[in-house]
């Protein structure tokens, strides 16, 4: 499967398995499906029947509400059913909202920001130790950057020669409540990376020609490599780009997954069946205009007195 | 305690070169022989314990065992979630080494005085809970969590705890420890409090009192066993920790205890749920807070009068 098909099998997923679940993030798994599916289809080393295989790279989703697109690769990558996604969320299932270590293919567990760094870096590391040449990837997100400890795992992989280690931002601007800018700002993002010392790689992160190039040619030159991977929240459904509302809503029954299914169709690569709706959806429900491209921004409506009138521009 | 810990620890990475320490900037002179006699098996991870023990889950999961270590409460509650979710959720072979049980660092201040650790290390799932009472203990706990895989905590003293036993050459994670046998009390102690206990068995026999005594190097799981003989052959089981009451070692033998139909009734010593604010060193800071071996006596002649 190429990354292309790869990424757009992650986003249908990702469509149904919220649909499905009443799940949350859906905005994430678009913003970073395109990280994934050329991760899955072009980079990472693994072995579907042997999961822990010793040469294998190791891989951490420290986004871990983004999880659906990992199950989704991973499905379709063949470590379990793909018939499986549906039960996301549900009772008895093994896949929980974030990313679930007891799931074949899945190394390490996550859903608290600020963990995955680090522990991708003691994994970086015992490989130095070991002599061993497999890599450690892992995918955080531009508001988990907010966390003290991304900071403490970021001097502490440049202080050790990591450059085994491959940090993946996917840095779509956005975070639960806002813009990241008008949250607790990390801009300028790649400054901040490349004065902790790493090498920085700054790209278009739904773009996978730049995504395969920026993966394939890590430095090994002592030290980590970032990826600062430049997204959009909701990429591929046109409605939910961009709009914050996408982080928490999942998309219901109606014009909202008839919408998601149908914008995702316009952009399906060749060769791709879609398991859930093959012919797409016929006479799709339309959106009441007014209903769609809405600020729902905490700063939309949010204007504390005490704040200086120029912050809040 | 802590000498022989690393003491201890340098001979086991002789063998095992899967041994790991990962110091959070801490350890100055006690870390340095093993440093020198391992430099590859050891990480200064500076200042940063949320990393730092990440870090040692990521290497865990790579097989090595990994002793993390800082002092107070730098090792556990500032990183606990990170113990919870990637060290004991994954059953990472980490050992979560703490020096400065209780008052160790007295005059330091509040911040330095780990007195909640034991409550809240064992309240999570996957985490084995140890707190030696001297340096056989110390020595006997150090071989012992080295082999066992999962997820420890322990908890030690600084140095010059006098010696409890000879020898443990029967030293097992779980299991309490007689040190003398007697009647109607039984006095149960963890880690270097028992110190104080055993001048408080002193002034107890001058009383009249011979309590039997047990240490409990293994708070996590506890030894349900012999709290469950004690129970019901004694009158009067008094537990000393130097740490507060709340969710602490009394607390883990009162819920053994409360589900046995009849128990011998209990006395818990420790911090009365409180934070120290007095200045002073360990010794005063013990009998300020009611747990000098004097304290410990007194109150338990109270109880039996």
């Amino acid at each position: 499967m190429t990354s292309e098909q790869l990424a757009w099998k992650i986003r249908r997923h990702g469509v149904e398995m919220t649909h499905l679940s009443g799940g949350s993030h859906i905005g994430a798994v678009m913003s970073v499906a395109d990280i994934i599916g050329v991760l899955y289809a072009d980079i990472l080393k693994f072995d579907v029947n042997n999961p822990k295989s010793d040469n294998r790279d190791r891989f951490i989703l420290s986004k871990g509400h983004a999880g659906a697109a990992i199950y989704a690769a991973l499905a379709e990558c063949g470590f379990f059913d793909t018939e499986e996604l549906k039960t996301h969320y549900r009772n008895g299932s093994r896949l929980s909202g974030h990313v679930s270590h007891h799931v074949p293919g899945v190394d390490f567990s996550t859903g608290s920001l600020g963990h995955g760094l680090s522990a991708a870096a003691g994994m970086a590391l015992a490989a130095k130790q070991d002599g061993k040449s497999h890599k450690s990837y892992v995918v955080l997100g531009d508001g988990e950057c907010n966390e003290g400890s991304v900071w403490e795992a970021a001097l502490f992989a440049v202080h050790f020669g990591l450059d085994n280690l491959v940090c993946i931002v996917d840095h779509n601007k956005m975070q639960s409540l806002d813009f990241c800018d008008k949250t607790l700002s990390t801009t300028p993002l790649k400054g901040i990376w490349e004065s902790f010392g790493w090498n920085v790689v700054d790209i278009n992160g739904n773009d996978h020609e730049q995504l395969r190039n920026a993966l394939s040619g890590i430095k090994a030159n002592n030290k980590p490599t970032v990826i600062i991977a430049n997204t959009v929240k909701g990429k591929g459904i046109p409605y939910m780009e961009n709009d914050i509302l996408w982080h928490y809503r999942f998309p219901h029954d109606g014009w909202e997954y008839d919408q998601a299914v149908s914008e995702l169709h316009k952009t399906k690569p060749e060769g791709v069946t879609d398991p859930y709706t093959p012919d797409g959806i016929q006479n799709p429900e339309m959106p009441d205009e007014k209903e769609i491209h809405l600020d729902n921004t905490m700063s939309a409506t949010y204007k504390p007195t005490w704040f200086r009138k120029e912050q809040q521009q | 305690m802590r000498d022989t810990f690393f003491k201890t620890l340098t001979e086991l990475a002789d063998e095992n070169k899967n041994i790991e320490v990962v110091t959070g900037d801490l350890g100055f002179g006690v870390l340095k022989p093993f440093w020198e006699a391992h430099p590859d098996q050891m990480i200064n991870a500076g200042i940063a314990e949320q990393n730092l023990t990440s870090v040692a889950a990521g290497m865990a999961l790579e097989g090595k065992t990994v002793f993390t270590y800082s002092i107070g409460n730098f090792p556990t509650l500032r990183c606990l979630e990170q113990i919870r979710n990637d060290c004991a959720y994954h059953n990472a072979n980490v050992k979560v080494i703490c020096v400065g049980g209780g008052f160790v660092y007295g005059s330091l201040g509040m911040s330095h005085h780990a007195t909640e650790d034991i409550a809240v290390m064992r309240s999570l799932p996957n985490v084995t809970v140890l707190c030696p009472g001297d340096l056989v203990e110390a020595e006997a706990v150090t071989r012992a969590i080295a082999k066992y895989p999962g997820t420890c905590y322990v908890r030690l003293g600084r140095g010059g705890e006098k010696r409890i036993h000879e020898s443990l050459p029967d030293f097992r994670i779980g299991k309490a420890i007689p040190v003398s046998e007697g009647e109607k009390v039984a006095i149960f102690s963890t880690g270097a409090i028992f110190e104080e206990v055993e001048i408080a068995q002193e002034t107890l026999k001058e009383n009249g009192i011979t309590p039997t005594v047990y240490t409990f190097p293994t708070v996590k799981p506890i030894d349900k066993e012999v709290i469950t003989k004690i129970a019901a052959t004694h009158e009067l089981i008094v537990t000393c920790e130097e740490h507060n009451l709340s969710g602490g070692f009394g607390s883990a033998v009162a819920e053994v205890l409360a589900e046995l139909p009849s128990h011998a009734r209990l006395l818990r010593i420790g911090m009365n749920d409180e934070y120290s604010t007095l200045v002073g060193d360990q010794k005063y800071l013990r009998d300020q807070y009611g747990m000098s071996g004097e304290k410990i006596a007194q109150r338990i002649l109270l109880e039996v009068k």
